[in-house]
């Protein structure tokens, strides 16, 4: 069988799908396509099936959080990204790709289409995103939380989260402690 | 409020948690037809804290619907406080059964992004301590496994091997299992002049260990019967669920990071990566048993290799690497990259990297994003265990309880490198 050589993936996506790259970085030998997200269920189809590209192994799907604790989001596009790293097992290579999204101006959380149609592996690589840093993946068949309890509030993994420690309670401030342990009490 | 009271205030108000499954079972399940039944958090077989919820007809498996979680410890939030050299003894903490592997994965992030390189004598050391706890990982996944379906004098065996291997890890970095002995540039301090031979008669003890514990598996009956058509996942299917590692080499998908991206001078070795071909439970078994006799074959290259590989064995680039403390008592300099690194560290550019090695379980991969300052934006970790679980259900479908076991031995899980 005759196999189609390897081809530039950034050539590639900005030929066939014009406006859907908005960028690409180049670091430590590493490519990113940064995408716009309403274009990223066609990118991710067209990488994993066109011959020369054929993405076929989903890595990791990771979601950073660009939040400045001094304010800000520095020159970013958006507060929020989301990264898929995907490997060609044919041509032996690896691609990240990145959409930046922001929170809604109501304070909704941020949208992004579901891949797991494309790649099954991201269901619970969702699941910890959207568990940890509060970004909603649509279409995803499963919208419970992951790794922490049903009932926890907020998104840890949000830079704007506190670490957290638990207060070591002294007489001086343990009614203040208690305020929070509602259940602690008798 | 009392306590009682809250309790029965809770159990009043309680909906019942059917309605969150209820896309997630079968139909049956609400009419009652088949059983809930959890298998969990507290199961000796399930390798640490994992809950299943089962739905069962009978004995046989019709939904599994694995929930994770319990181990969480918030590692990657924690690895983002601290700066880059004091992250690597969080990343012990995850696969406890594998440290240098995650040391070696963090590290190799963090001289990617930094630009650091590696002296070619410390990434000699690094492979004998991967390949090392490659090893070790396989004796505890091995008798772990095989207690799971009742062979009990493996795990014991298996146990013994394994003790002279972290009895090795302690004489290099002083502990037995987190010794974070992979440092950002190379590794902590040299071996001890005591280290190569003890090696040495490891291996050479090692490989008749292997032949007694396949004497008393691979070709027993009772071992066949529980493994042989037990969890059979294709080799397409395997693949778009992200397995790696031998589970995936066990369905004959021969991928294996050493080979396919060689890191740390991996290509210099002459090594096989072993293949299954049904990728049922015995499958993956075999090929964990060949990797450990090629394991031996790889250190016993780097042995050869260690006493003319070049440099030292830890980068000599002081903006991140401390300098030895011989140094500090009469160089002026010395003291000062000792005070900055301790104290503050190094910083790293406003960029990202992903690196992947691969562990004794499949790929774990670091992703790190730097801030431009001395402590990450980000740390995500791809592990192994994480997606193994996912494909559980996939694999136990249709089978029986027992035979659960048998997959979740087979998949080599550890709960702390899934939940992190």
């Amino acid at each position: 069988m005759q196999i189609k050589p390897a081809i530039d993936p950034i050539e590639a996506v900005s030929a066939a799908l014009p406006g859907a790259l908005h960028s690409v970085v180049q670091y430590a030998g590493e490519t990113t396509l940064v995408v716009e997200v309403a274009h990223l269920l066609k990118v991710v189809s067209y990488v994993r099936d066109t011959a020369g590209l054929i993405y076929n192994y989903l890595s990791d799907i990771s979601a950073v959080d660009y939040y400045e604790p001094t304010g800000g989001i520095g020159n970013r596009p958006a507060r929020f990204a989301v990264n898929y790293h995907i490997y060609s097992m044919l041509y032996n290579r690896r691609l990240r790709l990145k959409v930046y999204v922001d929170e809604g101006d109501d304070g909704s959380k941020p949208v992004v289409p579901s891949i797991v149609k494309v790649w099954p592996a991201g269901n619970w690589l969702e699941r910890e995103a959207s568990d940890m840093m509060g970004i909603v993946f649509e279409g995803n068949p499963d919208q419970r939380r992951l790794l922490m309890p049903d009932d926890w509030q907020g998104h840890p993994h949000r830079r704007d989260y506190p670490l957290g420690y638990e207060t070591v309670q002294f007489s001086f401030n343990v009614e203040e402690i208690m305020k929070h342990k509602p259940f602690a009490k008798d | 409020m009392t306590a009682n009271s809250a309790l029965e205030n809770q159990a009043t108000e309680w909906v019942g948690s059917l309605d969150d499954v209820k896309n997630l079972v079968t139909e049956r399940a609400l009419t009652g037809e088949t059983m809930l039944l959890n298998m969990g958090p507290h199961h000796p077989s399930t390798h640490g804290v994992l809950r299943l919820l089962l739905e069962l007809d009978g004995e046989e498996i019709i939904t599994c619907l694995p929930d994770i979680g319990f181990l969480h410890t918030g590692i990657e939030k924690t690895i983002e406080s601290k700066s880059y050299e004091k992250g690597v003894t969080c990343t012990d903490r995850m696969d406890y059964l594998a440290p240098m592997s995650n040391n070696a994965a963090f590290c190799m992030a963090v001289e990617k992004l930094v630009g650091l390189d590696v002296p070619e004598r410390a990434q000699v050391m690094r492979v004998i301590c991967l390949e090392l706890t490659r090893i070790q990982s396989h004796l505890v996944w091995l008798g772990t496994h095989a207690i799971d379906l009742g062979a009990m004098s493996v795990f014991l065996y298996c146990f013994r091997e394994r003790e002279k291997i972290l009895d090795l890890f302690e004489m290099i970095s002083g502990q037995r299992m987190m010794g974070s002995y992979i440092r950002p540039g190379g590794v902590w301090r040299d071996f001890p002049k005591e280290f190569v031979p003890t090696v040495e008669a490891f291996l050479d003890d090692f490989p008749r260990r292997i032949d007694d514990y396949e004497l008393l598996l691979t070709t027993n009956p009772l071992w066949l019967d529980r493994t042989q058509g037990i969890g059979v996942i294709e080799p397409d299917v395997a693949l778009a669920w992200g397995f790696s590692g031998p589970s995936l080499r066990g369905s004959g998908v021969n991928w294996d990071i050493r080979k396919a991206m060689p890191y740390l001078g991996y290509e210099n070795y002459q090594f096989d990566v072993p293949l299954g071909e049904h990728g049922d439970v015995y499958d993956r078994y075999l090929c964990r048993i060949h990797e450990m006799r090629e394991c031996v074959k790889i250190i016993r290259q780097t042995l050869k290799r260690l006493p003319e590989a070049k440099g030292g064995f830890r980068s000599d680039n002081r903006k991140f690497t401390p300098p030895p403390r011989s140094e500090l008592g009469h160089s002026m300099e010395a003291v000062i990259h000792h005070f900055k690194l301790w104290t503050e560290g190094f910083n790293a550019p406003d960029q990202e990297v992903y690196v992947a090695i691969e562990s004794p379980r499949g790929e774990i991969g670091c992703y790190l994003h730097g801030t431009g300052g001395n402590k990450p934006r980000r740390v995500h970790f791809k592990t192994p265990s994480f997606m193994h679980i996912q494909g559980i259900p996939l694999m136990s479908e249709n089978h029986m309880i027992a035979d659960l076991v048998a997959i979740i031995g087979s998949v080599d899980i550890v709960l702390g490198d899934c939940d992190r």
